[in-house]
């Protein structure tokens, strides 16, 4: 199949959206992104048939163009099975925000169009082969964030959007570094190469690796929530909008990920090898603290966000171990961590904008009045702290088994502390639900609020729908990306 | 080999139920605890039928009864070696065990019908319990130690949200909260005994596991005993940590703080999961592993040693506690304490050795029957009083005859009394702690005659003592308890008698072969003479109301008072996690969050600000100053070019 | 009568060029800088007819320049004014000291 149309599409709802005016432009982007996940289930089982007819090659789909000739720089896209599971959760999480969204009152039009922007940017950087087409798209994700959040936000937006914004862009200053450094390195009596499928078969040397390796890594990792450059993601994801705060922590925290494993790790495999038990100690710190942190917060939407640094902690720490099924425990991970929180977010929306308040002993009983949301809220929870038949435990699961291939007391201790953060997960998210849900109703005023209206109904049924997908058979999804994982990382893994 | 696939329908009706009830329950609210009950009780069936199949039909292959895997599929592969399976196991322990839950769990379905009528949740009451059918029915017959994580976990949060069903009341939240993170707490431990055992082994299959884990010989066993940690193998490590899981399940001390505050739930819940079935998965999962841990001496007295500690810790207190349902969960914990020991006890693996083994599982199966019987007849005074407190009861033996008598029944099994189910179980347990370790058989015959007090003391407390009775009467109350509600009752306490006669060493032992429990009749002469004192005593003293109880109490008033307390131990907890954990390490975390690394990225960015306000003034906007440093400028590079090169 | 020296020529144009940029320093009045631009201008103007006369007077590539140069300065004088105007609207005022908001 023709891989373009996953940027087709978009760009189309992109000028659908401004061709059309005022509440159309939400129509538009409905049908824009149901389009896409159509499309992207399409991929999925496209990908499975290929590799079932016996295509063994590492990347499908490939399509070659050329862009800038002179230097190099190619249109160069193709997908495997890690960048399938990551388009499949940036689609879902598009359809679930055009649906939180739908009510958007002021300026709807730039929004939809800020927000289909942003999917645009992610679904090129994973379906990218070339390292600078993938920095093109990766700046596409991480600029038009700042408006959502500055002009849509809440809270003090202004300071959010410009952390968050300054701080990403410093982590991709360290990228852009990396990858000029990745380009002219493999001018060996030539012109360099951005290719990221030759560049893996080059090898560079164990200085250059060295050198380049924790510039690219940290880059990303910033996006990632590395330990100590999270704070963009408490600030950034309370202070978006429900939207953008489901594409904040469900995508672009992904995007970060995904850097880290797909091409730090993939040409630097000695350097990864050598720097492993740093990542680890930070993944471990941003684990832990993260959730210690998290149970203090009363702003459930500040709870959340700290959750996500704590989880995404898993995400490092599963890469960092360099096993298998270490691995694909991250890849899961991020998939998992993605379509839970979008629900999370999503659902701490609806709350908010019922109640106008996001503290959570000012809410209590609301499961009484609006059981539907309550319900969502409970599930979002339960995936969160791990339960089995949701996604998050087969994804953390994964990790622990894999960490704990690793032989030796360092790597044992940190997947115990790691597995610590059950724990405390499981106590702040009961906390969250015992105090905003249960118990009895404060306030007289919030007797009266309405249950979940249809479109977040039908978004929060679609995110149930896939993180119970995963849940509950998640062979599919792991044996996806366990065949990638041994080509990519035959280099890597121990 | 007989066709045993349609076990895969025990698991399937209820979560079937479960997702009927839960996403369409509020239309059909009246419908779904009937849908439940059917449900519940084709399951009850297909398992009785598989239990006949299994046990009488199938009998033995070479001696043992064969296991026999009636459905395996891979849920997610870790590596070659280690994958999830889903799958259905069947011997004897997890046939045994299907029989159990599913009987409860009918008992329960058909309680509720009456005891819950009207509830404005009904549905979600009844979806609740279903899920939770399943989980416990999907732990029993795990193949895969994975399996039985997952619905370990399962079982925790169905718990969870049946204890907070009355989510209108702080206590009740609290309670469901606390439930849920002292047995999450616990099952760190499980989680990463796992990882340790299945490292070792090589497999996550309950099956291979223990094959190489019998197997002296093998490089496999060789590695996991030696390979050390700690002064510890890691073979022991690994059970211990299971352990851990296991005692957090079962509420064994001191991990057992969940188990009162539990009772919040509705009745008929706390029959079901926290007398009958939830709670002795703890001792399920050592049964299951036995052949593993009977490896392991050293993990084998811990089980003993908490086991009959808990035991005795939770008769004492249970002696003094005035709300009726907790004292009936101290009893529990003292009774699973029971059975863990008698676990502990059983030091080898083959033969007579392996006789705790086999009471252990005998106690659980009489246990259950009569716990639950002492729940749902409580659920029968509570229905009726609209109170917990026994200080509001007194007198009912009028009232309520069927519930006073099967309340009787209950509390003679327990006591131990022949010729009821308690007495034989108890007694195996007894002579097998009498062969392996004199100390722990005398503390389990003091807890014994403890259980027989309290027991009693709550009977008479209940029935008797006629002094409080009159508050009740001439209130035109309805009567005891709907037919749905006096049913089950009848049947446990048919139950309750008979399932004592059961030759139950003849269908489970350790090893698998028959194994014929002598009686040793100096033992249990013992043993129910110490049935019979604390009988005698409560008689004494709640039959009719006396002032000796509180005489007594008062004399000795701090020990009375700490006890009553429940030795503090909550008060201990709540001040590591309140104080500790939340003041010392949560707060700080959050406070150098926000000042310290928050505060180095506001930091660097006020260093840019600062520094570009510094250097702004170039930048006067006044047209002759960018003139004069343009000239300047060009002045210093035509020198330097003009010099420099 | 013998030749004027070139440097006598260029003389002159370092003059009126040093004049031209003194003038646009340290006057104020922007029709006066303007004036002085037009000063710097013309005393490039100079240069290039200079050194095409003296150093390669059989081609004509000064002259061409300079011929631009009066072009431009023509196109630069009629903007410069423009803007001196707008300025003047905005600020009521043709001092270029007070018009200082350049650093926004």
């Amino acid at each position: 199949m023709n891989l373009s149309f996953l940027i087709l599409i978009p760009l189309l709802t992109l000028i659908g959206i401004m061709l059309v005016n005022g509440k159309t432009a939400r129509v538009v982007a409905f049908v824009g992104s149901l389009l896409q996940l159509g499309l992207a289930i399409f991929l999925l089982f496209a990908y499975m048939h290929e590799r079932g007819a016996g295509n063994v090659s590492s990347v499908l789909f490939e399509e070659t163009h050329p862009w800038f000739s002179q230097w190099n720089i190619n249109y160069h896209i193709g997908v495997d099975g890690i960048s399938i599971a990551m388009i499949l959760l940036t689609s879902v999480v598009l359809v679930g925000g055009v649906l939180v969204s739908w009510k958007m009152e002021y300026q709807s039009k730039e929004f939809f169009f800020l927000l289909v922007l942003l999917a645009t940017g992610a679904f090129g950087f994973f379906i990218s082969l070339d390292l600078f087409t993938q920095f093109f798209f990766f700046e596409l994700a991480v600029v038009p964030k700042y408006l959502l959040i500055s002009i849509w936000g809440s809270g003090k937006k202004e300071y959010a959007a410009m952390k968050l914004v300054l701080m990403l862009m410093g982590g991709s200053s360290l990228v852009l570094i990396s990858i000029l450094g990745v380009y002219y390195y493999s001018a060996v009596g030539g012109v360099g190469t951005f290719d990221l499928k030759k560049l893996g078969t080059i090898g560079f040397s164990h200085e250059i690796q060295m050198f380049l390796f924790p510039m690219m890594f940290v880059g990303f990792g910033v996006l990632s929530a590395l330990f100590p450059f999270h704070t963009w993601a408490p600030d950034g994801h309370s202070s978006a909008p429900t939207a953008a705060s489901m594409f904040l922590a469900g995508i672009s925290m992904k995007l970060g990920g995904y850097g880290c494993l797909r091409v730090a790790m993939v040409l630097f495999p000695e350097a990864a090898h050598a720097y492993s038990p740093y990542i680890i100690i930070l993944a471990c710190i941003g684990i832990l603290y993260g959730a210690l942190v998290t149970v203090k917060q009363r702003d459930i939407k500040m709870m959340n966000a700290y959750s996500s640094v704590s989880h995404c902690g898993f995400v490092l720490l599963g890469m960092a171990m360099l096993t298998k099924t270490a691995i694909v425990g991250a890849v899961l991970q991020m998939v998992s961590h993605g379509v839970m929180t979008a629900l999370f977010f999503a659902v701490i929306g609806m709350m908010y904008e019922r109640t106008h308040t996001r503290m959570g002993d000012q809410m209590g009983g609301l499961l009484k009045v609006m059981p539907f949301i309550g319900t969502v809220f409970i599930i979002a929870g339960l995936t969160s702290l791990g339960l089995p038949g949701f996604s998050g435990f087969v994804a953390e699961m994964t990790v622990f088994v894999g960490s704990f291939q690793v032989q030796d007391l360092f790597h044992r201790s940190a997947t115990i502390i790691a597995t610590m953060s059950l724990v405390v997960t499981a106590v702040y998210i009961l906390r969250a639900v015992g105090i905003s849900l249960w118990g009895p109703i404060k306030n007289k005023e919030f007797e009266l609020l309405p249950d979940a209206t249809w479109n977040e109904k039908l978004a929060s049924i679609i995110l149930i729908a896939s993180i119970i997908l995963i849940g509950s058979m998640p062979f599919w999804i792991s044996d996806l990306i366990a065949k990638t994982t041994e080509t990519l990382f035959s280099a890597v893994i121990k | 080999m007989q066709n045993f696939s349609y076990i895969s329908l025990v698991l399937i009706i209820p979560i079937v139920v479960f997702a009927i009830t839960g996403l369409f329950g509020k239309k059909f609210s009246a419908f779904s605890g009937i849908l439940g009950t059917v449900g519940m009780l084709v399951a009850a069936c297909l398992s009785y039928f598989a239990a006949y199949q299994y046990f009488i039909v199938g009998g033995r292959a070479d001696g043992v009864y064969p296991t026999i895997i009636a459905f395996k599929q891979t849920w997610l592969q870790f590596s070659p070696n280690l994958s999830i399976d889903i799958g259905i196991m069947l011997d004897p322990i997890s046939v045994m065990m299907l029989v159990v839950v599913t009987t409860v769990s009918l008992m329960v379905h058909f309680y509720s019908i009456g005891y819950l009528h009207g509830e404005e949740r009904y549905a979600t009451y009844y979806a609740f319990l279903s899920l939770f059918s399943f989980s416990m029915l999907g732990l029993v017959v795990a193949t895969n130690i994975f399996q039985m994580y997952m619905f370990w976990e399962l079982v925790g949060v169905s718990s969870f949200l049946l204890i907070g069903y009355y989510f209108e009341k702080p206590s009740a939240v609290a309670a469901a909260k606390k439930a849920f993170i002292v047995t999450r707490f616990a099952d760190l431990g499980f989680l990463a005994g796992i990882l340790v055992l299945s490292f070792y082994s090589e497999s996550l299959d309950f099956q291979t596991i223990i094959h190489r884990m019998m197997d002296y010989n093998s490089p496999i066993f060789h590695n996991a005993n030696t390979a050390s940690f700690m002064g510890l193998s890691a073979l022991t490590w690994a059970l211990c940590l299971i352990f851990i899981g296991g005692a957090g399940k079962s509420a064994m001390f001191p991990l057992h703080i969940w188990l009162p505050d539990a009772m919040e739930g509705p009745t008929p819940v706390s029959a079901l999961i926290h007398a009958a079935t939830m709670v002795v998965a703890g001792v399920f999962l050592v049964a299951r592993l036995f052949p593993v841990y009977s490896q392991v001496p050293i993990a084998l007295d811990v089980v003993a040693y908490v086991g009959i500690f808990s035991a005795f810790f939770a008769a004492i207190i249970a002696c003094t506690q005035t709300d009726i349902k907790r004292v009936l969960a101290f009893s529990t914990m003292s009774q699973i304490g029971y059975m863990m020991f008698s676990l502990g006890v059983a030091g080898g693996y083959w033969g007579e050795k392996g006789l705790g083994y086999s009471a252990s599982m005998f106690h659980l199966f009489t246990h259950a029957m009569f716990k639950a019987l002492l729940f749902l007849g409580a659920g029968a005074v509570i229905h009726y009083v609209h109170s917990n407190e026994m200080g509001d009861m007194g007198g009912l033996r009028k009232k309520m005859p069927i519930t006073n008598i099967v309340f009787f029944i209950a509390c003679l099994a327990i006591s131990g009394v022949p010729p009821l189910s308690g007495f034989f179980s108890k007694e195996e347990i007894l002579t097998a702690a009498f062969n392996h370790n004199k100390i722990i058989y005398a503390v389990g015959i003091l807890t014994a005659c403890l259980t027989a007090f309290y027991m009693f003391r709550l009977y008479f407390m209940i029935f008797w003592n006629k002094s409080s009775v009159s508050h009740h009467e001439g209130e035109g109350h309805h009567g005891e308890a709907p037919f749905t509600m006096k049913l089950p009752l009848i049947i446990l306490g048919l139950a309750t008698i008979v399932v004592g006669f059961i030759p139950f060493g003849k269908y489970i032992s350790a090893d698998g072969s028959i194994l014929e429990s002598e009686f040793h009749l100096n033992l249990a002469i013992i043993a129910v003479a110490a049935g019979l004192l604390g009988i005698t005593i409560a008689t004494a003293f709640y039959m009719k109301p006396s002032e000796m109880p509180a005489k007594i109490s008062a004399s000795i008033g701090s020990i009375y008072n700490s006890i009553h307390q429940k030795f503090f131990i909550d008060e201990i907890y709540l001040f590591v996690t309140k104080k500790i954990i939340f003041n010392l390490v949560s707060a700080p975390a959050a406070w150098f969050d926000k000042n310290i690394v928050d505060g180095m990225m506001n930091f660097i960015s006020v260093v840019t600000e600062n520094t570009s306000d510094g250097i702004k003034s170039f930048q006067s906007g006044k047209i002759a100053d960018y003139v004069l440093w343009f000239f300047a400028g060009v002045i210093l590079i035509s020198l330097l070019i003009v010099f420099a090169f | 009568m013998s030749e004027i020296p070139m440097t006598y020529v260029l003389f002159v144009s370092f003059a009126l060029f040093f004049i031209g940029a003194y003038g646009f320093l340290t006057r104020r009045n922007m029709i006066t800088m303007l004036m002085a631009v037009e000063l710097m201008l013309n005393a490039v103007n100079i240069n290039f007819v200079a050194f095409n006369k003296y150093l390669f007077p059989e081609k004509g590539d000064g002259v061409f320049f300079t011929i631009f140069i009066i072009t431009i300065a023509a196109a630069e004088a009629a903007v410069a004014i423009a803007i001196i105007i707008n300025i003047y609207r905005k600020f009521k005022s043709i001092d270029s000291e007070d018009a200082d908001t350049l650093k926004w």
